[in-house]
């Protein structure tokens, strides 16, 4: 959903459109499920089913109203954002997402705070080591002392042990 | 046994030593989370919710409380030396309290927020014991149909009633209605928009979503404003005492704060931020000299101060006695009550009442421990406001991955977080309310489950639903809170409302 949000040169309306048409997506979904389960109602003569077509039908309806005022006259221009900031934090979480299971918990924690300090203007060469001895030391305490079940990576069974 | 001797009761459960720390532990945690700007309550308790789990529940519950309080507590110290609130319930103290502040009075302003919110933690702790019975007495005659009801009107409430625009808060509250079909139907045991996805087939947790709405959402928000400037941080000068002339003006709003915030945070009315606000717009009217506010008037932070804390304590009421969130952390403290097994309600009162009274009186303990806290070590507090933005949010998403990465470390929570990160950067950057989200997911099962049972109980026949007179106030009330507001935006009087903006806390 970031593309929409890029600038102030986008004219008001559209965030409100494209807002209309992830509603109308999910809502579309919803009803499609609720539809789609065989109806066990039962003595309530609601299933499964009744919620979703009520959910569905809602933020259908949310999305007509979005585009209703989407038409209407010009709303309050779409506050100013830098993206690229943005950008930094959304690729640290990427990484830890991707490098959790291969590398382990320590380098893809570490990378995750070394990318977030450096969108918000930190250099990489000081937020590299420190996210990376700042995830080391949680995992340390976390996993070791407190027992909760952090994925190892190479570095932790070389510290720790298998 | 009368109310009395189960609080005396729940006092000696309170005053055992590893209580008294982990009512410590929170009120601390909760202190440094209000003083910090972009962490609340909510997210806090939630990121907490991982690492308790094989802790005492009783304990736990007592620190999850103790980080609400604390947070009502810490919040006025950013608002009045930063002018930057630091949690949405303490919006009202930054306008009176940081022209204080600059007047070289940041002092006596952190003292009669941090005396007032004692004064109403002390009071509202004790309506919250002595009121509960008799809800939970009414309680017992609810059925299903009264349970919807009252979980229409919440809906209502938190969703549509305030802020600048009802579509957009219903937006966010069918947003999260609809991530509360993923997974299996509690009812029938058929899975829902799971697509044949077996971590799906668990539905999303509240934690998941609350950390990545209220922490990544935030950070990529704040990151978004670039890098500015630092705020200017007031340095305390001159004693936190207050004067006599303080005290005479402080007490009143103390209490009238407190009036008035207990019953809004009672009933389903959405957050703290109403109850200070019409404190706030109450201590104007009344005061001898209104033309005061607007420079640094002290009534206009000891009211609203008192008045979240109250409200704090009155949203307990609706969680404990009836199981229904009223504000977003709220909606936590009950994920946390189901993750050690417990289902507040009437019946809690009944089968742990041990638990129940134990929490209470250590919110009594927990605000002393608060007062005591805030008052003398204020300057240290005011320390946390000095960590360089970076480090602080880069530490905060650590913090908030550990936790899901701690409960479920699969590639789908982790890519279901930074999703919902993304849709909550996305919602402040277009002014759609957060809160609605978090309560539509926990409530919007409780709620299908409760109309099906009444459904049932009544075969299929809808009326049922008014059919007793209470269920059919309640859906009038919910009604008129759905109707009312957009008449007055329509009418051009939306802007009271939209003040009343309630917001993630």
């Amino acid at each position: 959903m970031i593309h929409d949000l890029r600038g102030p040169q986008g004219r008001p309306q559209r965030a409100a459109f494209i807002v209309a048409g992830l509603l109308a997506a999910l809502g579309g979904l919803a009803l499609w499920q609720g539809f789609a389960l065989p109806d066990k109602g039962g003595y309530a003569g609601m299933g499964s089913g009744g919620l979703p077509k009520f959910v569905g039908a809602g933020l259908l309806a949310l999305a007509a109203g979005h585009v209703w005022t989407g038409l209407r006259a010009q709303g309050p221009l779409p506050p100013r954002i830098q993206p690229a900031p943005v950008l930094w934090i959304v690729a640290g979480l990427l990484a830890q997402l991707l490098l959790l299971k291969p590398l382990g918990f320590t380098i893809a924690s570490g990378l995750l705070f070394a990318l977030t300090a450096a969108g918000l203007g930190r250099s990489l060469r000081i937020t590299l080591p420190v996210g990376l001895a700042l995830a080391f030391a949680i995992y340390a305490v976390f996993d070791q002392l407190l027992q909760l079940h952090l994925p190892a990576g190479w570095i932790e069974t070389l510290v720790f042990g298998g | 046994m009368t109310t009395f001797d189960f609080l005396i009761q729940g006092l000696g459960m309170a005053m055992d030593p590893m209580i008294l720390l982990y009512a410590l532990i929170g009120v601390t945690l909760g202190t440094a989370v209000g003083v910090l700007p972009g962490i609340g309550p909510a997210l806090t308790v939630a990121l907490l919710l991982p690492v308790t789990y094989g802790l005492d529940p009783a304990g736990s519950l007592i620190m999850f409380a103790g980080i609400y309080y604390g947070g009502m507590y810490g919040g006025s110290t950013t608002s009045i030396l930063l002018n930057t609130p630091g949690e949405s319930a303490s919006i009202v103290t930054a306008l009176e309290g940081n022209k204080m502040a600059r007047a070289g009075r940041g002092g006596p302003a952190l003292a009669t927020a941090a005396i007032g919110s004692f004064v109403a933690g002390l009071i509202a702790t004790l309506a919250l014991a002595f009121l509960a019975p008799h809800i939970v007495k009414l309680a017992l005659i609810f059925g299903p149909r009264e349970y919807f009801a009252l979980m229409m009107l919440a809906f209502v409430t938190v969703s549509a009633a305030f802020g600048d625009s009802a579509m957009k808060g219903l937006t966010s509250l069918f947003v999260g209605l609809f991530l509360a079909l993923v997974g299996i139907d509690q009812l029938t045991g058929q899975a829902r928009l799971s697509f044949g996805v077996p971590e799906l087939l668990d539905g999303v947790e509240v934690t998941t979503l609350a950390v990545a709405l209220f922490a990544i959402g935030e950070a990529l928000f704040v990151a978004s404003h670039g890098t500015m400037a630092a705020d200017k941080i007031e340095a305390v000068k001159g004693s936190v005492w207050m004067t006599r002339a303080d005290w005479a003006r402080s007490w009143k709003p103390w209490l009238r704060g407190t009036a008035i915030g207990f019953p809004i945070g009672a009933m389903p009315a959405g957050g703290a931020e109403i109850g200070t606000l019409l404190s706030y717009a109450a201590e104007k009217r009344l005061a001898k000299n209104p033309e005061e506010f607007g420079h640094g008037a002290i009534e206009g932070v000891a009211g609203p101060e008192a008045a979240n804390n109250a409200s704090a304590a009155g949203t307990l009421v609706p969680l404990l006695t009836l199981g229904l969130p009223t504000s977003a952390t709220a909606a936590i403290l009950l994920a946390g009550f189901q993750q050690f097994g417990l289902q507040p309600g009437p019946l809690l009162f009944v089968t742990s009442p041990q638990l129940v009274w134990g929490l209470i009186a250590s919110l009594l303990i927990a605000n002393v421990m608060l007062l005591v806290l805030n008052l003398p070590l204020i300057r240290l507090w005011v320390k946390l406001l000095t960590i360089p933005k970076p480090w602080l949010y880069a530490g905060i998403l650590l913090f908030a991955t550990l936790g899901t990465i701690g409960m479920n470390p699969s590639p789908v929570e982790l890519a279901m977080l930074l999703t919902f990160g993304i849709m909550g950067f996305a919602m402040r950057v277009h002014g759609y309310p957060i809160a609605p989200v978090v309560v539509g997911l926990i409530l919007g099962p409780m709620a299908e489950q409760q109309l099906r049972r009444a459904l049932s109980i009544a075969q299929g026949d809808w009326t049922t639903l008014v059919s007793t007179p209470i269920a059919a106030g309640i859906l009038l009330a919910a009604a008129l809170a759905l109707v009312v507001p957009m008449i007055l935006r329509l009418r051009g009087r939306g802007e009271v409302l939209s003040r009343l903006a309630a917001d993630e806390d």
